[in-house]
Parts: C-alpha cells; sequence; structure tokens
C-alpha cells in the first residue's frame, strides 16, 4: 500500500473515475507539515506538530455531481474514495450548470508567484521568539498583569489541482504567523487586546517585539472603556475593522448569493453604489502576494489585475463556472474566493481622518455576527474610542452600530492610506458620515 | 452489554485493520510519559464519517462524503502540552509521532505505565447507530424533497428553498497513562430548512432546524413539515418588520434557543481554562453572586440523545450535570484534565476536541438555566416598552471585558405589556456578569434548543445544545436604528 506523490495521486483519482462511467472529474490535493507553540506568563506553554494530507474528488456524470474527500493518500484510499462520489452522483439531481469550467478558460501559462517559503528554525529558536514577543507585550506597562500568551505558527504544503480537460497545477506554499494578546487591569476591570502578522514569507513578518508592543500598548489604551449614550454620530473604521466592511461586500457579489437572490446588491452592476473615488480590484498574479495563483480552484486562468468597482460603479460579480452559468454569463475565475483585493484610497493619514471625523466613534472591535446579508441590515457590537475635536478623548466599550450596508456604502466620506497590508483584503480607514450608537 | 460492543467497535475500526495491539499502546503511552516533568499522557483514536446531502432550486445539487481517521499524542507536564498527531494508523507512524512528542518535550527519565484496563463506563447515551448506512441516499435524498414541498407548499412567496442534511458517524477510543482505555461511538445527525419569500420586491430569509445524537430515523415527514413550516413562519415576519429601537431597555428572551445568551454571557466565562489563567471575569470569584437569585444554570451533558451531549468526554471521563450558578451564587467551573490537575478541582467531564489533530480543552455540553416561576404572558405583561426576542443568528464573548453579544433574527417590540410590531434584527449587548445581575423574572417553560448548535473557541468547533425559560431582563442594550 505505497503512497503516491500528489500528482500520481491526482491522475489515479482521475483514472478511476473515468474507468467508473464519469463523464468529468476534478481533484484537488494538498500535504502540509507545520509546527505552532505557544508561550504564556514567560513559559512555553504547547508545541505542536502537524501533518496533513487530504484529496477531494468530485466527478460529474450527466450533469449530476458527487463528492468525497478522505485523508488517506494510498491507492486503496483514493479508489474508496472516488467510488463514494460516483455513488453520490447516482443520487443527486441534474442540473445542466454543473460540470467542470470550461475547457478553453484553463490557465496554460503556470510559472512562480513566489508563494512558498521556508522560516529555518529550530524549535528551540521558535521557542525563544514566542517568548520574546510576549515579554515585550509584557513590558509595555505595569497594568498588564495577565496574559493569554503569544503564538508562533509556520506552515508548508505543497497542492495539485487538476481535471480530466487534461488540467494538471502543481504548487508549493507557506504560510507564518506571529501573535500575542494580553490583558491589562486597573480599578474598572480587565481589557485585552491583541496584535500579530501572518505573511507567506517570515522576511516580511513584523518582528516579535514589534508584535508584542503593538499588542501590549493596545492593551493598556482600552483601560478605563466607557459606555457612551445612544446617539448619532459619523464612524471612523480602522484600517482592520475597514477590511470587514470590504468583506461585506465581496459577499454580497457572491454568484451563489446572487442567482439565488439573496443579497442586498442585486441586479446592480453598472450601478453607483459606492462614492466616485471608491475603487476595488483583484490582483491574482502578485509575486509574492498573500493569496497569488495563476488559477481558481476549477483551473480557469486569473486575469493579472480585475475591477470589482470602478469610481464607485459596480464593474462584476464574483462567479466560479456553476454561478456563472445559472446567471447566463462567464466565469470571473473566483472559483474559491477572490485573490489580493486592493481598495483605493482618498490621500488622507490616519490623524487627517480623526480631524476629519472631529466628534465621532473610532471602531476598533467588532463582535458578533449581525448582518443580514439580503437585506443588507446591519447592526454590530462594537469598540473603540469616543473622539473629540480630532483627538481620542476616552476608550469606549458595550455599544452597537447600526445601520444599513447599502446606505452605509454610500455614506463613506473617505479612505485613509493608513493600509494594513496584511491578510488577502489590503485597505485603510474608512470613514462614515453618519450611524447610529447604541448605548446606554 | 453496551459497554463491550463499544469496545468491540472501537477495536475493530481504530486498532484490528492495523494490527495494533495493547502492547503497542502502552509502550506508545509510556513514550510520551517519558517527557520530562510529564503528569500524564493520553492516545485519542479517532475514526469519523461525514456525509451530507443539499437541494436547492428543487434539485438535490451535490452530496460529500468524507473519512478522517488518525490519532492524536499528548504529554502534559503542568501548564506545558506537547503534541502531535498521525493520519496514519499505522504502528510505525504512531510511533514517529510519539518520537516527535518526546523530542520537544525533552525527554526525561523512561517511565513505568500500568498496564492498559478496559474503564468500567455508564450505559451510552445514544446509540451506537450509524447514521449514513441506516437509511438508504435515495430515502436521504426524498427527505429533502418532502422539506421542499412542504416549504413551498406552504406559502406562495415562498421563492427559494434550500436544505440541508447531514450525519456524522465516529468512533473513538482514549488511551490514558492511568491505564484507563475507554471507547466511544457517537452519531450525529442534523437537518436544516432555509427559505427565502418575497413580497412587492423585498426578500427576507428564514431558517430551522434540529436533531441530535440518533439514526436518521429522528427525521419524520411530521418533524420536516414543522421545520419547513416554522422557517416560512420567520421568513414572513421579517417582511414586515420594522426598523428595531436602539437604547437600553427591558428585554424578554424567549425559552430554548434564546438560551445562547447563557452559553455566551456565562458559559464561557466558566470555561476551567479562562480561570486557571485568570483572564475571565469571573476568575476568581466562585462563592459569589454573580446572577440575580431567580438563575440557577447547569451544564449537563448527560441528556439522552441531546446533540451536546457525551457518555464519555474527549479523555475518557464521564460527562456530568455541573451546576454552575446555584440561584444567583457562582458555584463551580467546565474542567478538564489538565486544567482540574491544575485548580486543584474535580473533573466534570468538559475535556472536548475537535478532532484527533486539536488538543482537548475545557468545552460546554448542554447549557441551560433551570425553570422559574412565572408563566410566559405574566413575564411580557410585566413590560412597559420593551423587546421581545425569540430567535438568535448567533453570539460571541470577550471572556476578559465579559462583554457578549448575540444577534435575533425574530423579535418584536413589547408596548403596555402587549407583543406588538416584529423588529428587524437587532444585536443585543451587555456585559455578563452585570446582565445576569438585571434577570428579574424566570418563566416555568424551560426549553432545550432543536440541536443546531455549534460552539468555536481558538479555532475548534464542536457542537452544544442551549436551553433556558422564558425570561426578562431589566436592562440589556439594544442595538437598532431608531433613536
Amino acid at each position: 500500500m505505497s503512497t503516491l506523490n500528489l500528482t500520481q495521486a491526482a491522475e489515479y483519482a482521475l483514472e478511476v473515475a473515468k474507468r467508473g462511467g464519469a463523464d468529468q472529474a476534478e481533484a484537488s490535493l494538498h500535504q502540509g507539515t507545520g509546527l505552532s507553540l505557544t508561550a504564556r506568563q514567560n513559559e512555553l506553554e504547547t508545541v505542536e506538530k502537524h501533518n496533513d494530507g487530504q484529496i477531494v474528488v468530485s466527478v460529474y456524470n450527466d450533469h449530476k455531481t458527487g463528492s468525497a474527500s478522505s485523508a488517506d493518500l494510498t491507492r486503496d484510499g483514493i479508489k474508496s474514495t472516488v467510488e463514494a462520489a460516483l455513488s453520490i452522483a447516482t443520487f443527486t439531481g441534474k442540473d445542466e450548470c454543473l460540470g467542470l469550467a470550461d475547457a478553453d478558460r484553463m490557465a496554460t501559462n503556470l510559472y512562480d508567484l513566489d508563494q512558498d517559503h521556508a522560516w529555518d528554525k529550530t524549535v528551540k529558536e521558535f521557542s525563544e521568539l514566542v517568548l520574546e514577543c510576549e515579554a515585550e507585550a509584557l513590558r509595555q506597562d505595569p497594568r498588564i498583569v495577565n496574559s493569554e500568551g503569544a503564538s508562533i505558527s509556520s506552515y508548508r504544503g505543497s497542492g495539485v489541482y487538476a481535471n480530466s480537460h487534461g488540467f494538471l497545477s502543481e504548487g508549493k506554499g507557506s504560510q507564518h504567523s506571529l501573535s500575542c494578546s494580553v490583558i491589562a487591569a486597573d480599578e474598572n476591570g480587565m481589557q485585552r487586546d491583541y496584535w500579530y502578522d501572518a505573511n507567506r514569507n517570515p522576511a516580511n513578518l513584523q518582528s516579535a517585539l514589534e508584535i508584542g508592543r503593538r499588542a501590549g500598548e493596545r492593551t493598556v489604551a482600552r483601560l478605563g472603556s466607557q459606555k457612551i449614550g445612544s446617539t448619532t454620530a459619523p464612524v471612523l473604521f480602522d484600517p482592520v475593522m475597514a477590511k470587514s466592511l470590504v468583506g461585506h461586500l465581496l459577499g454580497s457579489l457572491k454568484g451563489g448569493a446572487i442567482y439565488k437572490k439573496a443579497s442586498f446588491m442585486l441586479d446592480k452592476i453598472d450601478h453607483t453604489i459606492l462614492p466616485e473615488f471608491f475603487n476595488l480590484s483583484e490582483n491574482p498574479h502578485l509575486k509574492g502576494g498573500n493569496n497569488s495563483s495563476l488559477h481558481d480552484s476549477e483551473g480557469v486562468a486569473t486575469p493579472a489585475q480585475r475591477s470589482i468597482v470602478e469610481n464607485g460603479v459596480l464593474q462584476s460579480y464574483i462567479l466560479g463556472s456553476y454561478t456563472a452559468r445559472k446567471l447566463g454569463t462567464q466565469s470571473t475565475a473566483n472559483a474559491g474566493g477572490v485573490r489580493n483585493i486592493r481598495l483605493s484610497n482618498t490621500g488622507q493619514g490616519f490623524s487627517d481622518l480623526l480631524k476629519e471625523l472631529n466628534t465621532g466613534l473610532l471602531v476598533t472591535e467588532l463582535i458578533g455576527s449581525g448582518v443580514n446579508s439580503v437585506t443588507g441590515d446591519y447592526s454590530r457590537g462594537a469598540a473603540g474610542f469616543w473622539i473629540e475635536n480630532g483627538e481620542l478623548a476616552y476608550p469606549v466599550e458595550e455599544i452597537t452600530i447600526a445601520g444599513n450596508l447599502v446606505n452605509m456604502y454610500k455614506n463613506i466620506v473617505a479612505i485613509g492610506n493608513d493600509t494594513d497590508e496584511r491578510g488577502n483584503t489590503h485597505c485603510g480607514s474608512i470613514l462614515l458620515e453618519s450611524m447610529t450608537i447604541a448605548g446606554s | 452489554m453496551q459497554d463491550n460492543s463499544f469496545f468491540d467497535t472501537a477495536a475493530s475500526v481504530l486498532l484490528e485493520p492495523t494490527g495494533l495491539e495493547t502492547h503497542h499502546l502502552e509502550t506508545l503511552l509510556g513514550r510520551l510519559c517519558d517527557v520530562q516533568g510529564s503528569d500524564f499522557a493520553d492516545l485519542y483514536f479517532q475514526y469519523a464519517k461525514h456525509e451530507s446531502w443539499s437541494l436547492d432550486e428543487g434539485v438535490v445539487k451535490n452530496g460529500s462524503f468524507s473519512i478522517d481517521k488518525g490519532c492524536g499524542l499528548r504529554s502534559v507536564a503542568g501548564e506545558k502540552t506537547a503534541f502531535a498527531y498521525s493520519e496514519d494508523l499505522n504502528y510505525a507512524a504512531i510511533l514517529a509521532a510519539a518520537d516527535v512528542v518526546e523530542a520537544i518535550g525533552r525527554r526525561g527519565q523512561d517511565s513505568a505505565i500500568p498496564s492498559l484496563k478496559r474503564a468500567q463506563s455508564r450505559t451510552p447515551l445514544y446509540s451506537g447507530v450509524d447514521p449514513i448506512q441506516q437509511k438508504a441516499d435515495a430515502d436521504k435524498v426524498a427527505m429533502l424533497h418532502l422539506a421542499d414541498k412542504f416549504a413551498r407548499g406552504k406559502d406562495t412567496r415562498v421563492k427559494e428553498v434550500m436544505a440541508n442534511i447531514s450525519s456524522v458517524y465516529e468512533v473513538i477510543l482514549v488511551a490514558r497513562s492511568d491505564g484507563k482505555l475507554v471507547p466511544d461511538v457517537r452519531p450525529l445527525i442534523r437537518f436544516n430548512v432555509s427559505v427565502i419569500v418575497e413580497e412587492n420586491g423585498k426578500r427576507e430569509r428564514g431558517s430551522m432546524g434540529g436533531g441530535g445524537r440518533m439514526g436518521l430515523d429522528y427525521f419524520d415527514p411530521e418533524l420536516i413539515q414543522e421545520y419547513s413550516d416554522e422557517a416560512v413562519r420567520q421568513a414572513l415576519v421579517s417582511l414586515h418588520a420594522v426598523d428595531s429601537p436602539a437604547g437600553t431597555m427591558e428585554v424578554v428572551l424567549a425559552s430554548g434557543w434564546p438560551g445562547i445568551l447563557l452559553h455566551e454571557a456565562v458559559g464561557h466565562g466558566l470555561e476551567g481554562d479562562f480561570n486557571r489563567k485568570g483572564t475571565s471575569a469571573f476568575s476568581g470569584r466562585i462563592g459569589e453572586q454573580v446572577a440575580s437569585k431567580h438563575c440557577t444554570v447547569v451544564d449537563d451533558g448527560t441528556l439522552q440523545d441531546r446533540r451536546g451531549s457525551l457518555t464519555t468526554d474527549d479523555e475518557g471521563n464521564a460527562t456530568q450535570n455541573t451546576v454552575l450558578i446555584d440561584k444567583g451564587i457562582l458555584t463551580g467551573y467546565m474542567q478538564d484534565e489538565q486544567n482540574a490537575r491544575l485548580m486543584g478541582m474535580g473533573l466534570t467531564g468538559n475535556g472536548r476536541r475537535e478532532s484527533f489533530a486539536h488538543l482537548p480543552m475545557p468545552r460546554m455540553t448542554n447549557t441551560y438555566m433551570h425553570a422559574g416561576d412565572y408563566v410566559p404572558e405574566e413575564i411580557i405583561a410585566s413590560v412597559k416598552k420593551g423587546l421581545y426576542a425569540v430567535n438568535f443568528s448567533g453570539g460571541q464573548v470577550d471572556i476578559t471585558s465579559g462583554k457578549f453579544v448575540f444577534s435575533s433574527s425574530e423579535a418584536y417590540l413589547i408596548e403596555n405589556g402587549k407583543v406588538t410590531k416584529p423588529v428587524k434584527g437587532a444585536t443585543l449587548i451587555g456585559n455578563g456578569p452585570e446582565a445576569m445581575q438585571t434577570i428579574s423574572m424566570v418563566g416555568n417553560d424551560m426549553a432545550l434548543d432543536s440541536g443546531i448548535g455549534v460552539c468555536g473557541k481558538e479555532g475548534q468547533s464542536v457542537p452544544v445544545g442551549v436551553g433556558q425559560p422564558t425570561l426578562k431582563m431589566d436592562a440589556l442594550t439594544v442595538g437598532g436604528v431608531e433613536l
């Protein structure tokens, strides 16, 4: 029972599917190893070694489909996984839109996008780094009295996607991260905050000291948080929170929500949905980008750049082949999601935006899931700072901010150049003219 | 005897295919205990089959199936844990993972462990049925079509129906360095119906579902009809909802699923790890009044067939009915093996993990509040102006500051003691210990949820149950748009 390499395993899966009578089939495989460590109160707490592998197979037979997955990458394991998928496809219903993406859309020019970097450190070196990170956070202020700890993780893996059009792509990728969360206390109680960085290339990570320092500073800044009275005021989302506003917009544009008419952005292509200064693009080919790829999860070639919103006007939805066929259009190469989202800015720095806000709320944390993706109704728990005359006045907590996303997007008055370059979405702070704040 | 049949199942699924025998497990545990300062070690063998079928636009468009199996190896020394796992159940592969644990934990003295013995455990809380095998695939597909038919037949405004049925069959075996060998066989099923209704161009969503630890026979046509009708009812109510009020007011929570409030406002804050570390708003407060005297809250993993129940937790300890808050007084935390040891407290059977590839930690099972004396109508009648929240879509808590939120998906205004207009989804926000003090009336209608809860903590998801009677909070902040 020899284990196959990923390419052999993919080819074998497609062969079994074909022999089993499938018109079309696709297989996606990955294998990777990682190490993660946590430290708390200046002691190493956990050391975990990860070692994962998985195959996911989908088969199509007369526009009926079945899927199966397994961690067993032996011949026998793959055979029974494909057979499970074939069996399912005899019971599912027919849908003409189901099937592989069109063969003429497959990516042809495959080259390296700098997605894989080793972090060559021993367990001992990793533990020193994570301890250093937490220690730096703890030393920021005597009121930092406790800690949820710091964690470090390093993961590298390889993946293969193949389908019965004859398309096969192999790739390697890494993900390295460092985070820290500490607790400060005063007579009013405890507050917690955190900071982190993550990147494919460990050389691009903020230093352990920088992450520790910011975790400590952010936590102390929240001491003495107050609840404020219910009011209506301008709201500034810091760059991390601003990503969630971009995320709700992207979610509303996904093909699945559009064809089911379950989105507040239905029938809005070519409509002005945002201010004229708002430009949102996807950039799949960035070398060393956090989420770069030359093809989507169905093998469809991605464009180097694609505009999603241009001068406030919605350019296109986010589609894979199935949802594109449902809507009678072409895939936008977004099976599996969007890649390297970039938002334009209006030129101001963070302190300029505070001045522009003048008196209102700066949001630095949002909790809860209060977003209705069908209607756009928005109501979430928030914490942050009350701003008076463009300056931080005091921290606030236990409030909610509410509105409707359709109006909130139109009410954006500025986007900062204080871009947060972590993760898949890079954007700056977003200033909204007005929202309802509920408090005491 | 049931007990032996679970052992036999576990051995046949997890050990026999690769020729693993008890002496192999003993050798592995011995290796794990060699880690410097090791207090205890365990092996967690797991086999899990998942199957799911989904329908939309009247077509069962997809089905998926997966098998996961592996072994997690852990050695615990005081507050330190070394952990590795293997997805291959061959002895050589597991031994290699044990080497990793030994290497990262630094080798100490060679240690002898007692020989493994099958632990006497209680009568299982659920049958060992394999729900995936129990019903033919064609029958599962037919159940989804039935939901589609019921929902569309209920009202002409129903435009989309999405239904999903999922089944899990899991077999585990815990081998512990104290010599206990504990198996469990766990079925888990879930059915969900979600609809989109439209009226005059306005669209809204509603959804309902349920399940538990049993076979798929549980979803009989009557129950599927109930889920479908309820999803449609909720969506239609939302069509006519007005903007929610904003500000602090009296809030009445309905019985059942709104018990998610307890899960967020107090449950997480009473998990042993946070309290051992002193990071919870409830840390060091045992014996103190942390809720009004009307509140008695328990975590009960021993309920028959419930989604959050476990015959044994993931560390091989029997689950319990643990009183967390007794008439407002904090009486206990939920513990796993490591945190109970470090805090010098008793085990409560709350050690849970998402899978063999994750470390166990203290987690809730079924968390609910005991009934009080009031009839629900009387509670609503006592409110002059406030909110009656009936259903929630989710919640979240910051256990350190105690701040929790939960998002209503069905709520109504209460005006002069009467339930009046439905209001749009509003977020409720409060501070756990403070909010619990404002509970002034508790109903006699305690109910558990229908079996849909999923709890996330540190990236690990586990199924849970919640429940409560109708109750009134005198002051809670409602995050609407209408000032």
